[in-house]
């Protein structure tokens, strides 16, 4: 077994017996991203080899000592290329480290300083809208990974990164998650800093894991959770050790299934693995049931007002004054903001810049972006009544599984449709998971969502782990992409 | 909600400060009248005597003590700067 | 035509904090540019805002010191637009839940006291700062993220004296608070005033101009003078004044359209999702309350009432705060129930001296008992009011005590008669004129001839005295 192909778990128990040694991993894994860049185009600005970051006084017993971790180019690392994938930041290295960054620094992780792809500014659900060009989905290079963080997906599922970051603001982390057969866990909010993540739109965005299995999720999600006084928006509640839950007996949770995930544009091959994975929850002794979320028709729309608003005002700062790219020449000082702007933000950028100042402007206020914020409310109220009788929600992570290249590069609404089951539970701000449940007749893997209330991150990773061990009997579980 | 045509999108992008060529106007005119049409969706909710949810946890009063820290070293602050000019930003004139 | 001003002030007051309102970089000055800067007020990709728990309590007192409503939720929005001296692209400031609301200000005009409300006051940062020259402009960051109360006023004043006295008066009242340094000149107080022209009588508003870049509270009084001229002017020809944005240009004292500095002005403002609720409960209002020291207004009525002086000069008295606790030690220090003499004197040599030096009485550095020891000196006719004005300034050129100057310097007062004999028959010898006057009843005549006298005693002679001996001797002969 190459060292590459091991999850984060494996790693650490060798390590811990003197088996093997961090930079044995990290020289394997540097050969496999060699060897597979090519096809899968999971890091940008990659020169052949994967270095780690100087950890300044990491301690080489901390819980993720020795362990990669490939990080999406939205979240900042001190003197290291962090790009968003635009243009406009073309060239920037932040002075400082996001918390995130820190914190596995503390953990002792080896954070890898080439940066995985992404969606420009995290716009998009392809990883079609990077300045780098599109990532390709592991399981067939001519589909995409999903977005907005196809990148840091398609390397977990290529084995060229062992843990990676990716961040979710409608379904970021776990669309593409689940395209790239892997396990994406979006926190609740508030649960992980957000200092130092690039701001798409600040009430949503979340950082959280992307990785091979549910434990690495938890080992990961450890690290990294915790309150910081350098986020307002960051909660301070306890961090339990999420490994902890893993293995609990699942018999007697309450599952809720919502019937509107289930209708109207969903793919019949992905209906049919959630409702086979339904079946192995009722084998394993939970409960399910049908439950409604009325108010789900309304996501997309409310997403795409609120999201949009806040990013128009977060990527205002990209100006041309203090970083990043100007224009090469512009007469006045309005001028060289409309020109570096429009020449540095790619298409999907302006649209929802464009869209959102909209949303914001005088006489539109009240008529999209106030009732925008009212119908969140209606969505957040519908899972409050949900999770007073239901442990966990279970619903499939997208309609499709990974759809071509280019394929909805023309139809930004049809591109929009594709987080129509993950964007709720960025809006009511619960832990939601996707995890692989199955794969298409074409060899394609289907991803299924587990969500649940506030801060019940154990909740998800308890009934991941139950379904993720049971599957585990069956063979389909161990396909692994051919590259 | 669909009163959207290119003059209020043309609007809508200086204001934005971003500068779209010919062919982008309208493309992107198009789009978003579309993207709206779907958004007028919403109409369709009741929404009265619902409070709009700007924070979605009741998180409240979050402060930070009146301690100095400190600040970035010199040479990183305007290290990234397109253009300077001593220790300053340098810009286009602004005309006052 | 008769018209009637109609003056609406904005006051940006910058809040003396440690540090800045969101980040925990210095706030102070006069350091190179762009030193006090880190990723939250450099508006970095992925920095975030947390509140300075000073900002808000500082915010609370003021509310409460100009009477307003503090509100229970208070909350920050952005404010979008671009210049180069914003980092973000946007202001945090607040909009629609403001700290506090309805407050008042009391003026004194001279149709009696006025009371000017205040409309809001909320909290906001401050942008950096903006140099120009022929290559373009350049930009330090340094001020960015300072913390700013606004202070809006309702449209209540009618005159540009008015203006003044609202200014004078917040002004005292913040310094009481010690919230701030309220120096024009440093640019820690701002004022923008709103002002529009109406035929008295009128009850509806006319069309205001916005006039900013005044740096001083006269500046303030010499651009709307000169703008109520201005629009009187245009409505007289028939005109209509342009609701537009002007600038005050000292040098020539006028005021200039800005013409349009952007195109549009849509703030697009919406809540911050950075920054949390801010909910205030009705304790910490009570307790913030109580914390607020003794403001001008109280402690003018207290002088009044314990030291028996009247509303004028306790009003004088009152206006700064230092000078206050200066004039109040003086006060309770002198050692007489009737506290006139020392009242006036620090009213009016005093005052005329820190005046003239351009400071407050405080300013003067003179200790109280040194003060009380000069009185005592006139009180008791040792030196003479007016040599009194000499003492005092080489008491605070020299940091010296009054005996000390008046012993050196030989000033002390001769009310010794066979002192002043000498002098008042050489002054009698030589002044025919008047002495003539005198003894045909112009009684005036005299004090003519006093002066003679003190002024060949060099000002030692008591004036009292001289007067009393020249008139026995004018109508003894």
């Amino acid at each position: 077994m190459e060292l590459y192909s091991l999850t984060g778990s494996q790693l650490a128990e060798l390590l811990k017996l003197g088996k093997i040694s961090a930079e044995e991993i990290l020289s394997s894994l540097s050969l496999r991203a060699a060897g597979k860049e090519e096809k899968v185009k999971a890091y940008v600005r990659f020169d052949g080899r994967l270095e780690r970051l100087p950890g300044e006084g990491s301690p080489a017993r901390g819980p993720l000592s020795g362990i990669p971790v490939s990080v999406k180019d939205n979240i900042c690392t001190r003197s290291r290329n962090t790009e968003c994938c635009s243009r406009i930041l073309s060239g920037y290295r932040p002075p400082y480290d996001a918390t995130v960054i820190s914190r596995l620094k503390l953990a002792g992780a080896s954070i890898i300083s080439t940066k995985t792809n992404m969606d420009e500014f995290a716009f998009g659900s392809s990883t079609e809208n990077s300045c780098f060009g599109p990532s390709r989905n592991p399981w067939d290079t001519q589909c995409v990974p999903g977005g907005s963080s196809g990148g840091s997906a398609a390397a977990v599922a290529a084995d060229e990164a062992v843990l990676a970051l990716g961040s979710d603001t409608g379904g970021s982390i776990r669309q593409p998650a689940s395209f790239c057969g892997v396990v994406g866990l979006k926190p609740t909010y508030g649960r992980v800093s957000r200092y130092g993540l690039v701001a798409f739109a600040s009430s949503l965005d979340q950082i959280g894991p992307i990785t091979k299995d549910v434990r690495d999720s938890a080992l990961l999600l450890n690290s990294i959770s915790g309150y910081d006084p350098k986020d307002s928006t960051s909660v301070n509640t306890p961090v339990p050790d999420y490994t902890a839950c893993l293995g609990l007996p699942v018999k007697g949770m309450r599952i809720g299934v919502p019937r509107e995930y289930m209708v109207e544009g969903i793919d019949p091959q992905v209906r049919e693995a959630l409702l086979r994975s339904l079946e192995e929850f009722k084998r394993l002794g939970a409960e399910c049931s049908e439950v409604s979320l009325p108010h789900t028709e309304f996501a997309v729309p409310v997403y795409y007002i609120i999201a949009t608003a806040e990013a128009s005002s977060n990527l205002a700062r990209f100006d041309g004054v203090r970083y990043g790219f100007r224009t090469a020449a512009a007469e006045g000082i309005n001028a060289m903001y409309s020109r570096t702007r429009g020449e540095g933000f790619g298409k999907e950028a302006k649209r929802r810049i464009i869209l959102g100042t909209f949303a914001l402007s005088h006489g539109y206020y009240d008529a999209y972006y106030l009732r925008a914020l009212k119908v969140r409310t209606l969505i957040k109220q519908d899972f409050e009544k949900v999770f007073g009788e239901f442990d966990c929600v279970v619903a499939p992570t997208s309609p499709t599984p990974a759809f071509k290249l280019g394929e909805k590069m023309g139809d930004p609404l049809k591109m929009y449709l594709s987080d129509i089951y993950t964007i709720s539970a960025n809006l009511a701000g619960i832990p939601a998971i996707s995890l692989p449940c199955g794969f298409t007749s074409g060899g394609l893997p289907v991803g299924m969502q587990i969500m649940s209330g506030h801060f019940r991150e154990e909740n998800i990773l308890k009934l991941a782990y139950a379904y993720e061990q049971a599957a585990s009997a069956g063979a389909e579980s161990k396909r692994r992409p051919v590259l | 909600m669909s009163e959207i045509n290119d003059k209020i999108i043309d609007y809508t992008a200086r204001l934005a400060r971003v500068q779209l060529e010919g062919a982008e106007l309208c493309e992107l005119s198009v789009q978003i009248k579309g993207i709206l049409d779907f958004i007028g969706k919403l109409e369709e909710a009741d929404i009265s005597n619902i409070e709009p949810t700007s924070h979605i946890l009741p998180v409240n009063n979050v402060f930070r003590a009146d301690a100095p820290a400190q600040s970035l070293p010199a040479e990183d602050a305007i290290s990234g700067a397109p253009k300077r000019r001593g220790r300053y930003f340098s810009v286009p004139k602004v005309i006052e | 035509m008769e018209y009637e001003a109609v003056i609406g002030l904005e006051v940006h007051v910058q809040l003396n904090t440690s540090t800045k309102a969101f980040c925990a970089c210095r706030a102070e000055f006069g350091v190179e540019p762009n030193t006090n800067i880190c990723p939250v007020c450099l508006g970095l990709p992925g920095a975030l805002p947390v509140l300075n728990k000073v900002v808000l309590s500082h915010a609370l007192k003021v509310g409460l010191a100009l009477g307003c409503s503090i509100q229970n939720r208070t909350k920050f929005d952005r404010k979008n637009y671009f210049y180069p001296d914003l980092p973000k692209g946007y202001q945090i400031s607040q909009f629609d839940l403001p700290v506090a609301l309805e407050g008042e200000v009391r003026i004194d005009t001279p149709a009696g006291e006025k009371c000017v409300r205040v409309k809001r006051v909320h909290m906001e940062e401050d942008a950096g700062k903006l140099m120009h020259d022929a290559e373009g402009s350049l930009v330090d960051l340094n001020r960015a993220g300072v913390p700013l109360l606004e202070i809006v006023t309702e449209p209540d004043m009618n005159a540009p004296d008015e203006a003044y006295a609202y200014l004078t008066k917040l002004k005292s009242v913040i310094e009481y608070l010690d919230v701030s340094d309220c120096d024009m000149e440093k640019g820690s107080l701002r004022c923008d005033a709103n002002v529009s022209l109406r035929t008295k009588g009128e009850s509806r508003l006319g069309t205001k101009a916005e006039l900013k870049n005044m740096n001083s509270f006269k500046a303030v009084k010499d651009a709307l003078l000169y703008e109520i001229g201005r629009q009187a002017e245009i409505l007289d020809g028939g005109g209509k004044v342009a609701q537009e944005t002007r600038l005050w240009d000292a040098r020539q004292a006028k005021t200039f359209s800005m013409r349009s500095k952007e195109e549009a002005h849509d703030y697009r403002y919406f809540p911050d999702p950075d920054l949390t609720l801010f909910l205030i409960t009705n304790e910490e209002i009570e307790e913030a309350r109580a914390g607020i020291p003794e403001l001008p207004q109280q402690k003018a009525a207290r002088f009044m009432r314990e030291f028996g002086i009247s509303a004028y000069d306790s009003g004088i008295l009152t206006a700064d705060k230092r000078d206050a606790a200066f004039a109040e030690e003086c006060i309770k220090v002198f050692p007489s129930g009737d506290k006139k003499p020392v009242v006036n004197y620090l009213i009016g040599p005093l005052l005329a001296e820190a005046n003239s030096r351009g400071c407050g009485l405080s300013g003067l550095k003179l200790p109280a008992e040194r003060l009380l020891e000069l009185v005592s000196l006139v009180q008791k006719n040792v030196i003479s009011n007016l040599v009194s004005k000499t003492v005092l300034k080489e008491m605070i050129d020299r940091q010296v005590t009054a005996e000390e100057i008046v012993k050196s310097r030989d000033l002390a007062q001769i009310s010794d008669t066979s002192a002043l004999d000498g002098i008042i028959a050489r002054v009698i010898a030589e002044n025919d004129k008047s002495v003539q006057d005198f003894r045909s009843g112009k009684e005036n005549a005299v004090m003519f001839l006093v002066g003679q006298v003190m002024r060949m005693s060099s000002g030692k002679a008591n004036p009292k005295v001289v007067q009393e001996l020249l008139k026995r001797r004018l109508t003894d002969a």
